[in-house]
């Protein structure tokens, strides 16, 4: 076999590209019967040569705004949809050669779809899925309860899926991706529609899953909050090209070089609500007795900064803010890669 | 709603009617894990199934009463007591052996492939280390098991009670009819999963969805038996897999033909027919995976 184990990576993609020949549509009857000979269209890049490594255990964020290509790519690695042109290794198999092979090894969640069977209660779609992958019925005890504790199944496991609630439904969907150990898990927006109680909750049923059992993930959202949470390394791309890929930390470094320090004035202090403080720090924003002041964080170190804002102004409180990771690569989207 | 300790884990119903021995699966026991489930499934929509079967008997009835009143206005008129090969009773039989049959070929009216390509689900199946036709074949061999039970026995029954019904005894004719059901839906299901397949090069499958169950309507000997059909139209129905659906099943059961030659005929349309949806599906899947569906 060669794959499985060792220390090469989980997924391994080299210029990896999607070109979809969409038809031009025409009228009528005619031209639908046309459309069926004549082939001509336009050609959509939807993923323009992405290259990235997964490692074992990571947990990676794949992130873009919608039409982005990240469903695009998260099929090419499954096998479902054959790349035009590149080359990618799953678990040491080729996705779209070995498909069935390679869908023993991994699961996979949509957020807005279930693969449980909707009138059944939720443990008979789980025990359907030990005979569908095969799983001796000892290791599917251990990993079902392992999985009713990590998940807490066990209030809803008798319940038909089609009245469980969107969370409930996203954890037995969790539970069903993972019955089978598989080797690397795509999630594909795991947290979308759940209300904030229920996206904290999966949010930390995902950091654990990956801690404490070593599961690989990928996680494709448009909910940066969710890879703030979970991912310490981020994948960006935009119009099928990949724009960056490193830690988050190094994100906001390379993307958000400004940091603010918001402070709260007692009455009275003439501090003004926009113009320059001293070079590298500028006054921003006013809102009554509060004021922003962005400064940069190579240049200005935070503490000399507040030393000298407390020397000339009457502060009551202060506190420091990053760069939200939404507001940067929202920035990305829209300015590019060029330095910002 | 939500109890405050954990209930212990259900038990799975019917996990040692499968022969759960020793740790391993096959897949064989995957298939029939899945028309189980599906079986279960179909067990618990109690409503549809009193509406049907109550849709059953007016039609039965209705039918019946039609070609009863047919056969008594030809028989005042001193025309003889067979029409197109049947006699009355046999004819009532074929009444209720078609509306008894509706559900457990599915006749019509099954769109689920297709509703799985729409929504895209169809993609997490494909995920699936299992054969797609096999596995939806399970699906619909645990339907069709579970109307068996609960659409042809009461259907006959309340024909029986109904109208005056001339059933066969012998044994041995119920068991063929049996053969010639499972493939006469061997057939069905080829057929309607072609229907729905082709949702992954039409926009709305529907209208090609209801010519094509029409044509089932009309040709599988549903509406009425083939053998009333003109002969031009009725060599037309003969040389069509249709009449594999309800018109040998019925023909078997009346008699009306040689058994093996008639089961022949069903088994190799249901060889055929299943070849070719499978041809079809790897068409679409490649259709799938290279252009995105």
């Amino acid at each position: 076999m060669g794959s499985g184990d060792g220390g090469e990576p989980m997924v391994v993609a080299r210029g990896l590209g999607k070109t979809y020949r969409v038809a031009t549509h025409r009228g009528g009857a005619l031209g639908a019967l046309r459309g069926l000979v004549d082939r001509s269209g336009r050609d959509v890049r939807a993923v323009d040569g992405v290259s990235f490594t997964v490692d074992r255990g990571e947990m990676v964020g794949y992130v873009g705004p919608n039409g982005a290509g990240k469903s695009t790519t998260i099929k090419m690695l499954t096998g479902i949809l054959v790349p035009s042109d590149g080359e990618a290794t799953v678990d040491g198999l080729v996705p779209w050669r070995q498909r069935k092979a390679l869908a023993a090894r991994i699961g996979v969640v949509f957020g807005q779809r279930s693969q449980l069977w909707w009138d059944l209660a939720l443990v008979e779609s789980l025990d359907l899925l030990r005979h569908v992958y095969r799983v001796p019925k000892d290791r599917f005890a251990i990993n079902l309860a392992g999985l009713r504790d990590l998940l807490d199944l066990d209030p809803f496991l008798a319940t038909p899926v089609r009245q469980l609630s969107l969370g409930q439904r996203m954890r037995g969907d969790l539970a069903a991706a993972l019955l089978h150990d598989p080797a690397i898990l795509y999630l594909d927006e795991p947290t979308i529609g759940l209300d904030v109680v229920a996206k904290a909750r999966v949010r930390e049923m995902l950091a654990r899953l990956n801690r404490e059992r070593g599961v690989t993930v990928l996680l494709t959202t448009h909910d940066l909050a969710d890879v703030e949470h979970l991912c310490r390394r981020m994948i960006v791309i935009d119009r099928g090209r990949l724009l960056f890929d490193g830690a988050i930390d190094e994100l906001r470094r390379r993307f958000g070089p400004h940091r603010t320090l918001v402070i709260d004035l007692e009455d009275g202090d003439p501090a003004p609500a926009a113009g320059p403080f001293c070079p590298g720090v500028d006054w921003v924003r006013a809102d009554g007795p509060r004021r922003w002041l962005r400064f940069d964080r190579d240049a200005v170190p935070a503490a000399d900064l507040i030393a000298a804002v407390a020397a000339r102004h009457r502060v009551r409180d202060l506190t420091i803010e990053e760069p939200a990771i939404e507001d940067i690569v929202r920035r990305i989207y829209t300015e590019g890669m060029g330095t910002p | 709603m939500a109890p405050t300790e954990s209930p212990p884990l259900p038990p799975i119903a019917g996990e040692e009617g499968l022969g759960g021995v020793g740790g391993l699966t096959t897949p064989v026991r995957l298939y029939l894990a899945v028309a189980q489930r599906s079986f279960r499934r179909h067990l618990a929509y109690r409503a549809a199934t009193l509406a049907g079967l109550f849709t059953n008997a007016v039609f039965g009835v209705l039918i019946a009463s039609v070609f009863t009143a047919l056969y008594r206005s030809r028989a005042t008129e001193g025309g003889g007591e067979r029409i197109a090969g049947f006699d009355v009773a046999e004819m009532l039989v074929f009444v209720w052996v078609g509306q008894s049959l509706i559900m457990v070929l599915h006749l019509w009216g099954w769109w689920d492939v297709a509703q799985a390509v729409r929504s895209g689900d169809i993609v997490s199946d494909l995920m699936k280390p299992f054969d797609f036709y096999a596995y939806w074949l399970s699906r619909d061999l645990g339907r069709a098991a579970c109307h068996v039970l609960v659409r042809f026995v009461p259907t006959m029954a309340l024909g029986m009670l109904l109208t005056d019904l001339a059933l066969p005894r012998s044994p041995l004719r119920w068991v063929a009819f049996a053969v010639s059901v499972l493939l006469g839906l061997l057939v069905a299901f080829a057929f309607r999963f072609m229907v729905n397949v082709s949702a992954f090069w039409l926009l709305d499958v529907r209208g090609v969805g209801y010519l094509a169950y029409s044509a089932v309507n009309f040709l599988s000997g549903f509406l009425i038996p083939l053998t009333f059909f003109p002969p031009w139209l009725r060599g037309i129905a003969e040389a069509l897999p249709f009449r594999a659906m309800v018109m040998l099943p019925a023909e078997i059961l009346l008699a009306k033909r040689p058994v093996a030659a008639a089961l022949g005929v069903q088994l190799l349309w249901a060889v055929a027919l299943t070849l070719l949806a499978r041809a079809v599906l790897n068409r679409a899947i490649r259709k799938l995976t290279v252009q995105g569906g």
